[in-house]
């Protein structure tokens, strides 16, 4: 391959198809935002809480949607490391970057709503220490990918972290299950005797925002996925350039010294 | 030899070798080192009871002597007294096993109430729990309030 002005081109010019999916996507997770919103809003206060409780509405959905990330992680590391196809380490890495904003969002909405219920912002009860520890963990992830160089086994050790990793959420989701701690239990709970606790109005208002929440995950899962695609041609390109320039200097020391 | 100017800007070996540079993680990867290893530390030897009950505490009552604990239970009904010049409240605690008074001076938190699930941070002084912190446990149940409730805070306080 030679470096044609075409081909330098192309570098700079990425395809600029349109993206249907996401543009649908996008619009669907804006009006299930507007409708999310609006139950919220609607929906009655809290006899002991009063409006604090609307923070649910967005706290649950956001450990939701963390919670599905970091098992899309797990999933795609997986079938990485059983195809071999840096399309599922690229869709993996996307999962742990929105998993773990995501989380971190959670943490914060539940500081804020922690300091006027339970009285304080921080207490490193269960909840919050096992949620402390599963930021940390795939904060880990991203400095061990950003540590490897050579794409292939970038992607194969990710993969097995990125497995290795998703035993945090179980222990997140359990810990006030298994420990005596000052989060409450589950308003939804679905494991074991399922059962919701909740006004039917709280909980409509809840479960829109679950969806809407939902879907903006599988919306930034896309866009994500596509602009790794990108950087991975590019970093491809950049290695097989770096490559070819080596073989070209090598050439030219030959020549030079003749 | 090659001429720089036949490559392409975006992806001179300068550059390229900046965009690469792993001091930034190099510095997480201390900083995470540090984070994790001070998380262990302090969490070392420390169980995973984030409370103990007043029963855990009658039993154990000897490991607990000057030292600050945890006591998670009811706020029994009728037995809240608060000063409102004074911040000064005063209730028993009770897991409808074992009942501790405690004493508690401060700021409390706007749901606690009678019958609710509360958890004292403090030291026991001659049998009573002098509070420095008290959290309130809420119910995971939420209900719209029946018309003609009072919601302020102060009713729910019962001062």
């Amino acid at each position: 391959m030679s470096e044609t002005p075409s081909n330098q081109m192309s570098d700079l010019k990425f395809k600029t198809k349109k993206d249907t999916v996401a543009t649908i996507l996008g619009w669907v997770t804006l009006v299930l935002f507007m409708a999310g919103t609006y139950f919220a809003i609607v929906s009655p206060p809290d006899k002991n809480q009063g409006d604090l409780v609307r923070i649910m509405y967005v706290h649950v959905p956001t450990a939701w949607v963390a919670y599905l990330a970091f098992a899309g992680t797990a999933f795609f590391s997986l079938m990485y490391l059983i195809q071999k196809n840096r399309r599922f380490d690229r869709l993996a890495a996307a999962c742990s970057e929105i998993g773990l904003i995501l989380m971190s969002l959670t943490l914060l909405g539940g500081m804020l709503w922690a300091k006027p219920t339970f009285g304080a912002y921080w207490t490193w009860e269960p909840k919050e220490t096992t949620t402390a520890i599963l930021l940390l963990i795939y904060v880990g992830y991203f400095i061990v990918r950003g540590m490897i160089d050579d794409p292939h086994r970038r992607a194969r050790v990710a993969g097995v972290v990125g497995v290795a990793a998703s035993l945090s959420v179980p222990l997140n989701y359990m810990s006030t299950g298994w420990w005596k701690s000052l989060h409450q239990g589950y308003t939804v709970n679905i494991l074991g005797k399922t059962s919701l606790s909740a006004d039917p109005r709280m909980l409509e208002a809840l479960f829109i925002n679950l969806i809407a929440f939902t879907v903006l995950f599988v919306y930034l899962l896309r866009l994500r996925g596509k602009l790794a695609a990108r950087l991975e041609r590019q970093e491809d390109r950049e290695l097989e350039r770096e490559f070819q320039m080596s073989q070209q200097t090598s050439q030219d020391t030959v020549k030079g010294s003749a | 030899m090659s001429s720089p100017a036949k490559l392409n800007p975006l992806s001179t070996p300068i550059k390229r070798h900046a965009r690469r540079s792993k001091v930034g993680y190099w510095i997480a990867l201390f900083a995470f080192l540090g984070v994790a290893g001070t998380l262990i530390y302090n969490n070392l030897g420390t169980n995973l009871n984030y409370y103990i009950t007043p029963t855990e505490y009658k039993t154990q009552e000897g490991d607990y002597t000057d030292k600050t604990l945890r006591m998670g239970a009811q706020v029994k009904m009728g037995t809240v007294k608060y000063n409102k010049e004074t911040f000064d409240l005063r209730f028993v605690a009770t897991d409808g096993n074992m009942e501790y008074p405690v004493h508690y001076n401060g700021g409390i938190p706007d749901l606690f109430k009678e019958g609710l699930g509360v958890i004292v941070e403090g030291k026991m002084v001659n049998g009573t729990l002098e509070g420095s912190n008290l959290l309130v446990k809420h119910s995971e149940e939420y209900k719209a309030p029946s018309k003609g409730i009072d919601l302020s805070p102060k009713s729910l306080t019962g001062g």
